[in-house]
């Protein structure tokens, strides 16, 4: 059932929650977290779907706030229950003076005791780490790919981070991590360099290319690409390249030296995925910490440019403006 | 290639979103055109191609009696995959999975099939690279083991090679008496070390008895009452609402006990009533069953605590169904029993003085399988006797399947003004709280055996210590002249086993 009410409080909310649940038979007592998910107007029907699908793997009370500014305050909400997932759905809708203090209305909604997710699926508050609503979670979770410019997001991402931290771009990484770890566990030799190659702006190359040097302490090389996404990586050893290349974002072929050239199913996952992979985990990813920390400072390494090993920060700077000043060329 | 073993830099014991992957290997199945093989084991090696467990290197060959080419091979796993697969049927996976089908056609005491045979798992170890890795999986019956196992070890299917690993895969039946068990096991351990046998049970597999071990052991709450201090008994239920159907064959002469007492209660009795282990490694879990299951002991009086029944014909659940006695193919003078409820005591100081009880049966009222754990009641109770008339016990329910879970059972005041006391229940839904589809329990053993992970497969002291508690009641039951007693179908089994309980003052709980 959807129950729609205007110009609402948190504990008319809270008390409709209850008595829809009631009424329908106690559907959503399992359930395991909340999930907060933040997104203007235009997000707002995507984020729906998402956060549908991903509520009907970890039953959820999902909170989608969506906000706009405006003069007047105002705070309607829309109560869904029994409706294609088995938890509970509520869209918040703030306006106006309201939503300048979305905590205010949603401390009262969060399940007891149960772990709090926040999601961003397009724009990122700026101060991601002091933000009202980030505060009351344990786990965030934003999308660079989401961004006009992926890689200046993940860096602001890397300098704010905190324990609970995790991008997507990172997570669309880790099926191409398992078949590079079992690459590895087959063939184990040791590595000379590597290439990462993939689409422009694509923020999760950047990710696995600093992934990989941070563990095999080799250049990681980018490379563009035509894509989609990330279609290729290459490991050189002294007997010939490993090799995994995935041209169309389907099937990749899987290539070792010495032994026949073979197919793996490797596709580009949806949304749903992700999050659903996300809300598996509810500690820190230490790794991704690491990996995304190490782009701040190895900049010119991970740019593609053959430059030499770049360990300080006042390089790692000119580096990056230099890059930026690349960029706004590339778009004129 | 690379023999210096060094440690993988891409693996970090912290980064725990990477899956294992098993290595390159080829699996064969033998008896490859059973229902097993194409409801459960070819859509279960899909699954995992398509969580993207398996190796690009895989190779599935096909074994059977049928002549096929490849290709019709890959038409029958084609169908069984969109058939019966959890995942939803994608394309590229499947081209990853086709690319290493291959069909075998012959018969199994055929020395030619298997050379030939042998001749396209060498071909695979080139064309796939799945270096000299091999799993066979025996989906046939056991009769045939001998055969299959000495045509493995002639044509040098089986031998050892550093680097290189040759499993066996079984499925229950492990055996029908304590002496067949271990004929079976002297016939596979003389090719295979025990290390590379794996009995699969496939409720072993299962996310809730994996779960079992975690609400015991991670728990603070459970494990102090998890004694006979405060239960008084125990019932272990595996309920199936089907008659023998198309099973007839096998099963007159089984009998349910052997079916299902010998493999599936006696494991979940031990995983309920196990110390904790050290670790969860094999061996430690494999130390603390082996030591529960041999401080089980069968009831002295067999007449008293042992029950057999059979279904008679009737009604149930709104259809009209035969008796066992007249199902096709039974003997009107059958003694197989399709229902078994038996009393056992364990011997040790968690547990002594506190009646186990294990029932099965099929055609029962549902299909069900639970352990229920009942709570001696409160020693006072400051109530009159009249507010706590409905207060019957506590009781920890461990759902198994079909809605995983837990039940709590506990007295709550009625609303009102009087005071009575009536039983709750609290429950956690497994599917409430994680309804992530969970892997199929093949998923899991078939990934297992390929992994070369043995934890949940039970080794042949395990088989044998069952055995040697089921076989006295077997032999007893053998030695009755009468048939077992009848019981309508659809309810909960025949009078004698309510009556075994009764003795104690217990009834049976209805799951």
């Amino acid at each position: 059932m959807i129950i729609s009410l205007s110009g609402t409080t948190s504990a008319e909310i809270s008390a409709e929650l209850l008595r829809a649940r009631r009424s329908a038979g106690s559907p959503a007592q399992g359930m395991v977290l909340t999930l907060i998910i933040v997104c203007d107007e235009s997000e707002y029907a995507g984020a729906m779907e998402a956060s549908m699908a991903a509520g009907r793997e970890h039953p959820s009370r999902i909170l989608l706030v969506v906000t706009a500014g405006g003069r007047i305050a105002s705070l309607d909400a829309e109560v869904h229950i029994g409706e294609r997932t088995p938890g509970e759905v509520v869209v918040i809708r703030m306006r106006g003076a309201v939503a300048a203090h979305p905590a205010s209305v949603i401390r009262p909604l969060l399940l007891p005791d149960s772990p709090v997710v926040i999601w961003w699926p397009g724009k990122v508050p700026r101060k991601q780490a002091s933000d009202e609503l980030a505060q009351l979670a344990m786990r965030r979770l934003t999308d660079a790919a989401a961004s006009g410019r992926p890689l200046m997001a993940l860096k602001a991402r890397a300098a704010d981070y905190t324990p609970g931290d995790t991008d997507l771009s990172w997570t669309r990484l880790t099926p191409w991590r398992a078949l590079l770890a079992a690459a590895l566990d087959q063939y184990p030799a040791k590595i000379k360099a590597v290439v990462v190659e993939s689409e422009r702006n694509n923020p999760s190359a950047d990710l696995l290319a600093s992934w990989l040097h941070n563990r095999l302490k080799v250049e990681a090389t980018r490379q563009v690409s035509e894509g989609p996404g990330l279609t290729a990586v290459r490991m050189t050893t002294a007997s010939g390249d490993i090799a995994i290349t995935r041209p169309d974002g389907l099937l990749a072929s899987y290539a070792v030296p010495g032994q026949p050239e073979r197919l793996v199913a490797l596709k580009r996952r949806d949304v749903t995925d992700l999050i659903s992979e996300e809300l598996r985990r509810m500690d820190d990813d230490g790794v991704y910490e690491r990996t995304v920390k190490s782009l701040l400072d190895s900049e010119g390494q991970l740019g593609g440019k053959s430059r030499a090993k770049t360990g300080k920060k006042a390089t790692g700077k000119k580096a990056n403006s230099s890059r930026k000043i690349a960029k706004r060329a590339r778009r004129l | 290639m690379i023999t210096v073993m060094r440690p993988n830099p891409l693996r970090d014991p912290h980064d725990r979103r990477l899956p294992r992957i098993a290595g390159p290997c080829v699996l064969v199945i033998f008896g490859v055109t059973g229902d097993l093989s194409t409801k459960k084991l070819m859509p279960a090696v899909y699954d995992l191609a398509n969580r993207g467990l398996l190796p690009p290197g895989f190779a599935l060959v096909g074994f059977a009696r049928r002549d096929w080419a490849h290709h019709d091979f890959a038409k029958i796993v084609h169908e069984a995959v969109k058939q019966h697969a959890r995942t939803p049927f994608r394309e590229e996976v499947w081209r990853q999975l086709s690319e290493g089908i291959r069909f075998v056609p012959g018969e199994i005491g055929n020395e030619e099939a298997f050379s030939n045979l042998a001749e396209t798992i060498v071909d695979l170890d080139e064309a796939r690279g799945t270096g000299g890795n091999h799993a066979f999986y025996l989906s046939i019956p056991p009769g045939l083991f001998q055969t299959v196992i000495d045509q493995l070890r002639s044509h040098g299917l089986a031998e050892e090679h550093p680097g290189r690993w040759s499993r066996v895969v079984i499925e229950k039946p492990f055996g029908h008496n304590l002496e067949s068990a271990r004929e079976l096991n002297r016939i596979v351990s003389s090719v295979f070390p025990a290390s590379s046998v794996f009995r699969i049970d496939h409720y072993l597999g299962k996310e809730t008895v994996q779960n079992m071990m975690a609400l015991r052991f991670a728990n603070q709450l459970f494990e102090p009452v998890w004694n006979n201090n405060y239960v008084d008994h125990v019932q272990i239920t595996m309920a199936e609402d089907v008659g023998i159907g198309g099973r007839a064959g096998y099963f007159d002469g089984i009998g349910i006990a052997r079916d299902v007492i010998q493999n599936h209660l006696l494991q979940l009795l031990a995983l309920t009533t196990m110390e904790e282990p050290n670790s969860f490694e094999a061996s430690q879990l494999r130390v603390e069953k082996q030591k529960v299951l041999a401080a089980a002991r069968p009831p002295t009086r067999m007449d008293l605590y042992t029950a057999r029944g059979a279904y008679a014909g009737g009604w149930a659940g709104g259809e009209k169904v035969k008796g066992y006695l007249e199902e096709a193919r039974i003997p009107p003078d059958s003694r197989t029993e399709t229902y078994a409820a038996i009393r056992l005591d364990i011997d040790n100081r968690r547990w002594a003085g506190v009646p186990f009880y294990l029932r099965t049966g099929k055609r029962l009222a549902r299909r069900v399988t639970e352990i229920a754990l009942g709570f001696k009641r409160a020693p006072h109770l400051p109530f009159s006797e009249t507010d706590t008339e409905e207060l019957g016990y506590n009781a920890i329910v461990l759902r198994i399947q079909p809605d995983e879970g837990v039940t709590l059972r506990f007295g709550a005041k009625v609303p009102g003004t009087q005071m009575e006391i009536r039983e709750v229940n609290m429950d956690f839904a497994y599917g409430g709280s994680f309804t992530e589809s969970s892997p199929e329990a093949y998923e899991r053993l078939i990934l297992d055996v390929l992994l070369g992970d043995p934890p949940l497969f039970p080794q042949h002291e395990e088989v044998e210590l069952s055995w040697a508690i089921l076989d006295p009641i077997l032999d007893y039951w053998a030695s009755l002249p009468e048939q077992p007693e009848p019981y309508a179908p659809g309810s909960w089994g025949p009078g004698c086993a309510d009556l075994m309980l009764a003795r104690d003052g217990f009834s049976w709980r209805r799951p």
